[in-house]
């Protein structure tokens, strides 16, 4: 049990729900956990609410959907009951999030060094030399090579790694307390996924920073994260110790795990999932630390 | 017999100082009735092979050999009786206003097909789609459906061999597992040559018996998986990519 200080993060009770013209659809369905100063890995597969619980803590889902909690606490604020205008100061500042594709997530016609500035300068009072030594000096901590001509070139001029690096620097130049990522290695090839995973790794060792890790690639979770809970149909079926997930008891948890094709343990078939529909209804386990 | 036959394969695009050579002296052959699986990263070349063999690339040299028969530059509609691609989308890879039953009778009727409407049946049942998807529109199915879909599409001129582009990539694991037992089935029950592009080794391993493994254009190794798996490998690239598809791997901390 984590003591209350070291919490960063609280979740109670989480709700998303989006009115359709077949009555409501719930994305999530009342979950709750905790983030410390740890990388929480949350995994699912497309549909099973693990992006919209990442969204739903920035109160970034738009209308119609709703959003309700009994409680988001960051420390000792609650997020919910927060203006907007309180909220725009906890968005990156306190609280980023780096999402999956970089071609999207980037603005195609301003270079690269002003929008990473512009993040900075949005929260901090600093000169404009001083920024700009900053944007260099973050472009150089997530290991790219060429920060000055990286800073002037513009998005479509990079490649998908460096895409995705330079939304990691965007990021984290306000010095925020949490990491929300949604996916961020899902587009890019396995060398380049290493580095970034490594570069977020080192962050959050040297920054006590918390990471939330969202994703569906299980293997990489397990020996990315320290704590991983596994989403099916907007709850939480199951937590657990990230290098103890191949030990994993529930079904879906099962399932998932020997769906996957094993470069060390041959097989001549793959288990197809069975789902259960008891596993819906099934009440959503705690994910406090 | 080899099902299919490839040297000094060059592969550019562009000409003069923009001139991109996607593809360098590749060279690798697959028995009849083979699996044979092409790995690497992005850009390494992989997917353009796939394009050169069906004619989708303009500038080429080299010589291909497939089911006995030499490429020339313009296929013959005998060559895509034989060969069949599956792409890696299923969802840019089916005509949107298309249903089920126009995408596949449309492939059958151009390859001159008879008994259109009974083979439709068959093809569907093969791929473990019931008759009720037949007047199914693409929106109106999921990932691992529509794959289904353009993999009956692929069957429908009955070839001998397929080419897989990241077949499953787009999907989740479940559904994967799903449609990499329902490829290995067809396979066995059609007598299939495979050829199969993807960047996930596990994926590759299962599917394939011998595998390349590519770098920028070039095979840097062709190994058997059996070497792959017990990671007997000469070339550092592919230890390196095996490494990296093991898992992430702390550096810093001594844990």
């Amino acid at each position: 049990m984590l003591e209350q200080q070291d919490k960063l993060l609280d979740v109670e009770n989480l709700w998303v729900k989006f009115p359709t013209r077949n009555g409501v659809f719930d994305a999530v369905r009342g979950i709750s956990f905790s983030l410390g100063k740890e990388r929480l890995g949350i995994v699912g597969e497309s549909g099973s609410g693990k992006s919209m619980t990442g969204r739903a803590i920035l109160r970034l889902i738009r209308k119609p959907g709703i959003v309700t909690a009994d409680r988001i606490m960051l420390h000792d604020k609650d997020l919910m009951t927060m203006s907007e205008r309180e909220m725009r100061k906890v968005r990156g500042q306190r609280i980023s999030m780096v999402m999956q594709d970089p071609k999207f997530s980037l603005n195609p016609v301003m270079p690269v060094g002003e929008q990473i500035m512009e993040a900075y300068a949005q929260h901090a009072k600093a000169s404009k030399a001083e920024v700009k030594r900053k944007a260099l000096d973050m472009l150089e901590a997530v290991s790219i090579r060429d920060p000055e001509r990286v800073f002037r070139a513009y998005p479509h001029e990079m490649s998908g790694g460096m895409g995705q690096r330079i939304m990691i620097a965007m990021m984290l130049i306000p010095n925020p307390e949490i990491l929300i990522a949604d996916e961020p290695t899902s587009a890019l090839d396995v060398s380049v996924q290493t580095q970034v995973l490594s570069i977020m790794d080192r962050l959050v060792q040297e920054r006590g920073m918390g990471l939330i890790f969202i994703s569906h690639d299980l293997n990489l979770v397990s020996s990315f994260c320290d704590r991983v809970l596994i989403m099916y149909a907007g709850r939480i079926v199951e937590t657990c110790r990230a290098d103890k997930l191949h030990e994993a008891r529930h079904p879906y948890t099962r399932g998932l795990l020997n769906s996957l094709p094993r470069l060390t343990e041959p097989r001549e078939r793959l288990d197809v999932l069975k789902r259960d529909p008891a596993w819906r209804e099934a009440q959503s386990v705690s994910g406090a630390s | 017999m080899s099902g299919l036959e490839i040297s000094h394969l060059d592969v550019w695009f562009g000409s003069g100082h923009d001139r991109v050579d996607a593809v360098k002296d590749v060279s690798f052959r697959v028995d009849s009735g083979a699996s044979f699986g092409l790995v690497g990263e992005s850009g390494s070349g992989k997917s353009t092979i796939l394009r050169a063999l069906t004619g989708l690339v303009p500038n080429w040299s080299g010589e291909m050999i497939v089911a006995g028969e030499k490429l020339a530059r313009k296929r013959t509609a005998q060559f895509y009786k034989k060969v069949q691609m599956v792409f890696q989308d299923p969802y840019a890879s089916l005509h949107p206003r298309h249903t089920v039953d126009q995408v596949l009778s449309e492939t059958l009727y151009l390859h001159g097909f008879d008994a259109i409407d009974r083979r439709i049946v068959k093809l569907l049942d093969d791929v473990g789609l019931g008759p009720s998807f037949r007047f199914r529109y693409p929106h109106q199915l999921s990932g691992g459906q529509r794959q289904r879909v353009a993999i009956a599409r692929a069957l429908a001129p009955e070839p001998e061999i397929l080419l897989l582009d990241e077949p499953t990539s787009a999907l989740d694991v479940s559904v994967q597992a799903e449609i990499l037992n329902l490829l290995v089935d067809l396979r066995m029950a059609r007598k299939l040559t495979y050829v199969m592009v993807s960047h996930d080794l596990a994926v590759v391993g299962h599917m394939c018996e011998r595998i390349a493994v590519m770098q920028l254009g070039e095979i840097v190794e062709i190994m058997s998986v059996a070497d792959m798996r017990a990671m007997k490998t000469s070339h550092p690239y592919t230890k390196h990519l095996l490494e990296s598809s093991l898992g992430y791997k702390r550096v810093a901390t001594a844990e």
